[in-house]
Formats: structure tokens, C-alpha cells, sequence
């Protein structure tokens, strides 16, 4: 269960939110919502444990997330606005490196049916990243969502770019993920096609 | 629950680094072109004279290793920084600082080890004997991986910052000179004949200094970066 308690955020000078309590638990999405500039990035940057709040504390299952430090890391998948793949690799030594790095399966059947299940075709496999579309750029670094294992998700605007059929793909995973009882905060402007029983919202205001 | 072990997250981002090199050959040839180039305009300009160019070639080849490194540290986190590479290392579950030391590993492989291995080649054209190529070797061996995790704190520190070439040269030269003063100074000692040993345990002695601290001060300053 991850719980923010009283938590503010700001960039530069600007305070974002304050005073943010919620709580996520097993089995249910925080769909993160607000206008451009209202804070979304930074309270999901915050919640990774890549930005320092300006006060407020993070709990995960009870304890402070920076004491908890490498415990905490190993149990969190982030995909931010940036895709975080590389365009001269192609989408399968993209997939593999990622996986290796967060400790996944990376065997190449694995990976290749990672890319099948965002709707990327075997021919694009093996292209260097950099001639893909910006939705298939977003299909590659979606994919590693195929791979983890782990229960508490962090994805910034991940329906930005895609198709209808890589949204439907999408949606699906979250929910099975969800329903293996893992945690998913979602900063997105749309609306999640998800039972409203296992969503939650937060409104971010300036 | 998946989490990397520490061997098997730092060949991730060795490999990494590797790969991505391999897809950038003209980079990694720009640095061993310039070193080779610029060993090989010296003498040229110098003139033949033999005496001159032993004295001389020591520093000249120290201070062209230094400069290639200096050239390449660029590349070492902005490709990364910028399309979100970075976050998503610093999100590994293991130290930070030894995902740098993986890093910093892999851009001395592909700035410093062509630079030691082709320097017995090009300390010839400066006239240096067996010993002290031999010695030219070692203290490159030594002294190119020190140059790289210490120009690796400088790259970090200005990351994201315009200009920050410049202000990277500005940040690390000091901090280089200590390494190229015992670098130099190792084949100068050997060509002197009075041994180059305390030169080359002083190299060793900024290897390992560099080696505990600078991953360290280079992952606070990715962490900053990246806030």
C-alpha cells in the first residue's frame, strides 16, 4: 500500500500542491488529474522517489520511502513523459536492456511477445528505434509494462501518442495488473475505460 | 519481486554503453583520430631533432589523452539525461554510484584503452625507448580510467546546463593536473633512469583516490540533475 501523508510539492519558486493525503491500495488506480502545469510530473517524480518534496512524507507498506531507499526502487516501474529508450537501439535490445536492468525476464521470447502484446509487429522488431512513429516509440517503452513484475506502477500521460488499438492493449494490462493486486498512479487528462471501483481520483489545482 | 543483482545491473549498463558505441563508430574514431593526429603533427612541426622530441613526447602524449577524454565526456550523460535513460538508471535498485562506476567503465573503453593501446605506436614516433614505452603504457593504464571518473563528476555536475562543454573544462582541468604531472612525469623519470616508481604509485594513489570518491560525488550530482 503506498500512502502520501500531508505532501507538497513546488518547482522553483512555485508551489505546485499541498497538503496531498492519499492512499493507494492493492488492486486500485490513482488517476492523477489537473490542468498543464498543475503539478501531475512532479507529484508522480516525487512519489519515485526522483524529487524531494517540499514537505509531507511517502509511506510504503508503513515506512518512510527514503529510508527504505533500493527496497522501495525494486518495487516501483516508472515510464515518465520521456520514453527512456534509446533511438540508435533497435525496440528488442531496447526491451532486453531495460529488463536486464530491472532484473525481468529477457529472454528473447519474452521480449518479442512483450512488443507483440503493445501491437508492434516482428518486422519492426529489429528497425533502430529511431525511424518508429512517436506511438510506436511509446509502444516500445509501454512494453516494459508487459515485462515487470513488480506491483506499484507510476505512468505519466501513457495514453499520449497511441491508437485506439494501443490504448485498448494498454487498458487491458492495466487491468490484469490491477487484478493481481497491483498499484497503478496514472497522470492522464482521459478518461480510463476501468471498473470505478478500482479507480480513485485526485485533482491536482494550482 | 524482480530487482538486478549489483553484477548483473552494472554489465547491463556496460553492455549498454558498449552497444550504443558500436552504433556511433564515427565518435568513437573522431577521439582516436584526434589523439593519433595530433601525436603525429608534433613531431612534424617540432622538427627531426631526436633530443627534442623525447623530451617533449611524454607530455605531448599525456596532455593529447587528456584532451581526448575531455573531448568525449559529453557524450557520458546527455544522450541519457535527455531521453529519460537517466531516470530510469537512477531508478535501478541498486547504488547509483555503481551504475556510474559501469559508465565511466564503458567510456573508458571506448575514449582511454584505444589511447593506451596505441600509445607504444605513437611514443615511437617520439623517439622513446622499450623501457619507457613500457612505462607510457602503465602510467595511461593508470591514468586514463582516473580521467574518466573524474571528468564523469564534471559531466554530471553540469548537465543540462547550456555551454556546459566549456564549463566542464573550467571544473576538471584542476583536477586533472595532478594526473598529468605524474603521468608525464613517470616516463620522464624512466628516461632520466631514475626510476619511475613514486610517479607511478602517485598515479595509483589518484586511481584509487578517484575510484572511492568520484562515482559517489558524480551520483549526487546525476541525483541533483535530474530534480
Amino acid at each position: 500500500m503506498l500512502q502520501t501523508v500531508a505532501l507538497s510539492g513546488s518547482r522553483g519558486q512555485r508551489q505546485l500542491f499541498s497538503d496531498v493525503s492519499v492512499t493507494v491500495r492493492p488492486g486500485t488506480l490513482l488517476a492523477v488529474a489537473g490542468a498543464n502545469g498543475s503539478g501531475k510530473t512532479s507529484f508522480l517524480r516525487i512519489l519515485c522517489g526522483l524529487l524531494s518534496p517540499d514537505g509531507g512524507t511517502i509511506l510504503w507498506q508503513g515506512k518512510d520511502i527514503h529510508q527504505l531507499k533500493e527496497l522501495y526502487r525494486a518495487q516501483l516501474m516508472y515510464i515518465g513523459h520521456l520514453n527512456g529508450i534509446k533511438d540508435e537501439l533497435t525496440p528488442i535490445e531496447n526491451l532486453t536492456l531495460s529488463a536486464c536492468l530491472a532484473g525481468d525476464d529477457s529472454s528473447g521470447t519474452t521480449v518479442q511477445k512483450a512488443l507483440e502484446a503493445v501491437g508492434l509487429s516482428r518486422p519492426v522488431h529489429v528497425l533502430p528505434t529511431r525511424v518508429l512513429s512517436q506511438g510506436q516509440k511509446r509502444r516500445v517503452a509501454l512494453a516494459r509494462l508487459w515485462l515487470s513484475t513488480r506491483p506499484l506502477w507510476f505512468l505519466d500521460e501513457p495514453f499520449a501518442s497511441l491508437d485506439a488499438a494501443a490504448t485498448t492493449y494498454l487498458t487491458q494490462r492495466l487491468q490484469s495488473h490491477l487484478s493481481n493486486g497491483g498499484m497503478v498512479v496514472v497522470s492522464t487528462h482521459q478518461e480510463i475505460a476501468l471498473p470505478s471501483d478500482s479507480v480513485q481520483h485526485l485533482g491536482l489545482t494550482q | 519481486m524482480s530487482q538486478p543483482s549489483l553484477s548483473e545491473a552494472l554489465c547491463g549498463v556496460v553492455r549498454r554503453d558498449l552497444l550504443l558505441a558500436m552504433r556511433h563508430r564515427s565518435d568513437v574514431a573522431m577521439s582516436i583520430f584526434f589523439v593519433v593526429i595530433v601525436a603525429s603533427l608534433f613531431p612534424l612541426g617540432v622538427g627531426p631533432e631526436a633530443a627534442v622530441l623525447r623530451m617533449i613526447g611524454p607530455g605531448v602524449l599525456w596532455v593529447t589523452a587528456l584532451l581526448a577524454c575531455l573531448l568525449s565526456l559529453g557524450r557520458l550523460f546527455t544522450a541519457d539525461y535527455l531521453d529519460g535513460v537517466l531516470e530510469q538508471t537512477a531508478l535501478i535498485p541498486q547504488s547509483l554510484a555503481v551504475l556510474v562506476i559501469g559508465k565511466v567503465f564503458a567510456h573508458w573503453v571506448i575514449s582511454g584503452l584505444p589511447v593506451v593501446l596505441l600509445s607504444p605506436l605513437l611514443g615511437l614516433q617520439f623517439g622513446l625507448g622499450g623501457d619507457s614505452l613500457g612505462v607510457l603504457t602503465l602510467s595511461l593504464l593508470l591514468g586514463t580510467p582516473t580521467l574518466s571518473m573524474i571528468g564523469g563528476i564534471g559531466a554530471a555536475l553540469t548537465l543540462g546546463l547550456r555551454g556546459s562543454g566549456l564549463l566542464v573544462a573550467l571544473l576538471v582541468l584542476p583536477l586533472f593536473v595532478p594526473v598529468l604531472i605524474f603521468g608525464a612525469g613517470a616516463v620522464t623519470s624512466s628516461m632520466a633512469g631514475i626510476g619511475s616508481e613514486a610517479n607511478l604509485s602517485l598515479l595509483g594513489a589518484c586511481f584509487m583516490l578517484s575510484l572511492a570518491f568520484a562515482p559517489w560525488a558524480t551520483a549526487v550530482a546525476l541525483r541533483i540533475a535530474l530534480e
